[in-house]
């Protein structure tokens, strides 16, 4: 084998700086199909996790999974939005993207964990809430809407982590926490790049320079004060290699966790309403 | 005396609104039928079609002038400046002119004012600004509202009207969905009503948030409701949408609203739902 070879070389030896991933760059990763996905880092992250299913509505919707998880000798209830990474996942899953029943799935959920004072992590990877027919008939606004309500309400703390695609208000209905964090290649946006270019520049090829415009990258939006936390991707995370970041966010949530405790409900509440206040 | 002058200058906006109107012509071409319709007799008949029905979009003054007690008006927040949180080009230009052209400072017009003696916390979405989006300062004036009426004890009523979110303010605009959201929550936990009207269109980020969380959420006869735009929808799912798809009846029929109700009777509805919440007994 050379041993030239691009493997075989620490690319830190070398005095040059690697050039910045650019937003629309990150948008490719974030949106990649070997990107770590919701049931990735609950499995790398948590001791338990018990899968709960259902609305009580009107079905159970892969798109959004939920369940009761431990960590840290803590129960805690995790939910998230989850993506398929071949067409007959994606057939359970729609892309991530949550039809109503997946945001009354989770805000069930939640309303079940308030009740028992778990607190409650979500992870959000979502391209947007899930356009139909269907959905728009059974209520896809009143859905998201009810969470953003019900979520400002909620008595026990909530901590949001954007793993992938933060896609509008479809990520926003899993968003109205105490603290939002980050990963470093995530996105989160009012709508897509390529959407945003069509509406406003009638162009939708003109996306990359859309995301550079939208302050989409978790950089950005730390200035903005819309996250409280960045998390590093050394390398981009992937299903393969997320074990050194679950293992950091294990860290950085039980510190969470820790924080929380003991603070008094109407506290929770009223830091919560407080954060969103200042937008 | 403050309450004269308010008569006042609510009664001179209005007329000012109608000669502004009728200058444009005695005439107007009604869009659903085409007809040509004298503007007067479209003034009187609260800007609805004398020869089809068709319900015009209507300016927010006008529309408080329909619903209100005449002269009760007191507008709140007239004046916040439009924010530019992504420096998005030309945007500020943009919105002096909207400014210009629509006597309005934003999208929302917000205040308290009297329907049948019942005090309540009002505001209207114009879709003539930006059409009715929500960003930084539509999101501010609402949930200052909402929180000036949790303290006030007042009912809050809302107009929706609103293509969804501003998109030249990015994510800042998305943040609004949930500031506004939780301030209903908070007026909700102290016991008082909200109604929220739905009137042509309400879509997007609006739909999403404080239009579909009324305690009893009423609609304007064929208004077009719903969280994706028809042509959004169309674009994904590659087939024509039914006719009347997202339609105020489409959304009463799948449970989603409380009630259509007609121009004519919506102050009549409005006074009757403010009084069953015992509105009125705080005063």
């Amino acid at each position: 084998m050379d041993e030239f070879e691009m493997e075989t070389m620490d690319i830190n030896e070398f005095d040059v700086e690697l050039p910045k991933a650019t937003a629309w760059d990150r948008v490719l990763i974030a949106r990649s199909n070997d990107r770590a996905y919701t049931m990735d880092y609950i499995n790398g992250i948590f001791d338990n996790f018990m899968k709960l299913h259902g609305d009580r509505l009107y079905g159970d919707d892969g798109a959004m999974v939920g369940g009761i998880a431990s960590i840290d000798g803590q129960f805690v209830t995790v939910i998230g939005q989850q993506k398929g990474r071949n067409l007959k996942e994606n057939e359970v899953c729609h892309f991530g993207m949550p039809n109503p029943e997946g945001y009354r799935k989770a805000l069930r959920l939640m309303k079940q964990a308030e009740k028992f004072n778990r607190p409650i992590i979500c992870f959000i990877d979502t391209p947007g809430a899930f356009c139909g027919m269907e959905a728009e008939e059974r209520g896809q606004g009143e859905a998201i809407a009810r969470n953003l309500y019900e979520m400002a309400g909620i008595t026990v703390p909530i901590l949001s982590i954007v793993i992938g695609e933060g896609g509008s208000g479809g990520a926003l209905a899993l968003g109205v926490a105490n603290e939002v964090w980050m990963l470093e290649n995530a996105t989160y946006s009012i709508l897509s790049p390529e959407g945003f270019a069509s509406i406003l520049w009638k162009d939708s090829k003109r996306a990359s320079e859309a995301a550079d415009t939208m302050k989409i990258t978790a950089e950005e939006l730390k200035e903005l004060q819309v996250v409280e936390k960045v998390i590093e991707e050394p390398l981009p995370v992937t299903a393969e290699n997320c074990e050194d970041t679950c293992e950091m966010l294990r860290k950085e949530m039980i510190a969470f966790l820790k924080k929380y405790k003991g603070m008094k409900k109407e506290d929770i509440v009223e830091e919560r309403y407080r954060r969103f206040r200042n937008y | 005396m403050l309450f004269r002058k308010q008569e006042r200058q609510s009664k001179k906006m209005l007329e000012n609104y109608h000669k502004e109107q009728l200058s444009e012509g005695l005439f107007q071409k009604c869009e659903a039928c085409n007809r040509i319709v004298y503007t007067e007799d479209v003034i009187e008949d609260y800007h609805i079609c004398p020869s089809c029905g068709h319900y015009f979009r209507v300016a927010p003054m006008e529309r408080l002038a329909m619903v209100l007690d005449q002269g009760s008006f007191e507008e709140w927040d007239k004046d916040l400046e439009t924010k530019n949180p992504l420096d998005f080009p030309d945007y500020e230009k943009k919105v002096a002119k909207m400014k210009q052209n629509t006597g309005l400072s934003e999208a929302v017009v917000t205040g308290k004012g009297k329907i049948g003696g019942v005090e309540t916390a009002i505001g209207v979405m114009s879709s003539k600004f930006l059409m009715g989006s929500m960003g930084m300062i539509v999101g501010e004036k609402i949930t200052n509202m909402v929180e000036r009426a949790t303290k006030e004890k007042l009912p809050v009523i809302l107009f929706c009207c609103s293509g969804g979110a501003r998109m030249q303010e990015g994510i800042m605009s998305l943040m609004q969905m949930a500031k506004t959201s939780q301030a209903l929550k908070k007026h909700d936990q102290a016991g008082l009503m909200y109604i929220s009207v739905l009137t042509d269109p309400t879509t997007g980020g609006v739909t999403a948030s404080f239009a579909m969380l009324g305690d009893v959420i009423l609609a304007e006869p064929k208004a077009l409701i719903g969280f994706a735009g028809p042509r959004v929808i169309e674009q994904t799912i590659h087939q024509k949408l039914p006719e009347g798809f997202q339609s105020a009846e489409f959304l009463l029929e799948h449970g989603m609203i409380d009630k259509i109700v007609s121009r004519k009777k919506m102050r009549k509805v409005l006074h009757y739902l403010l009084l069953s919440s015992g509105a009125n007994k705080a005063h």
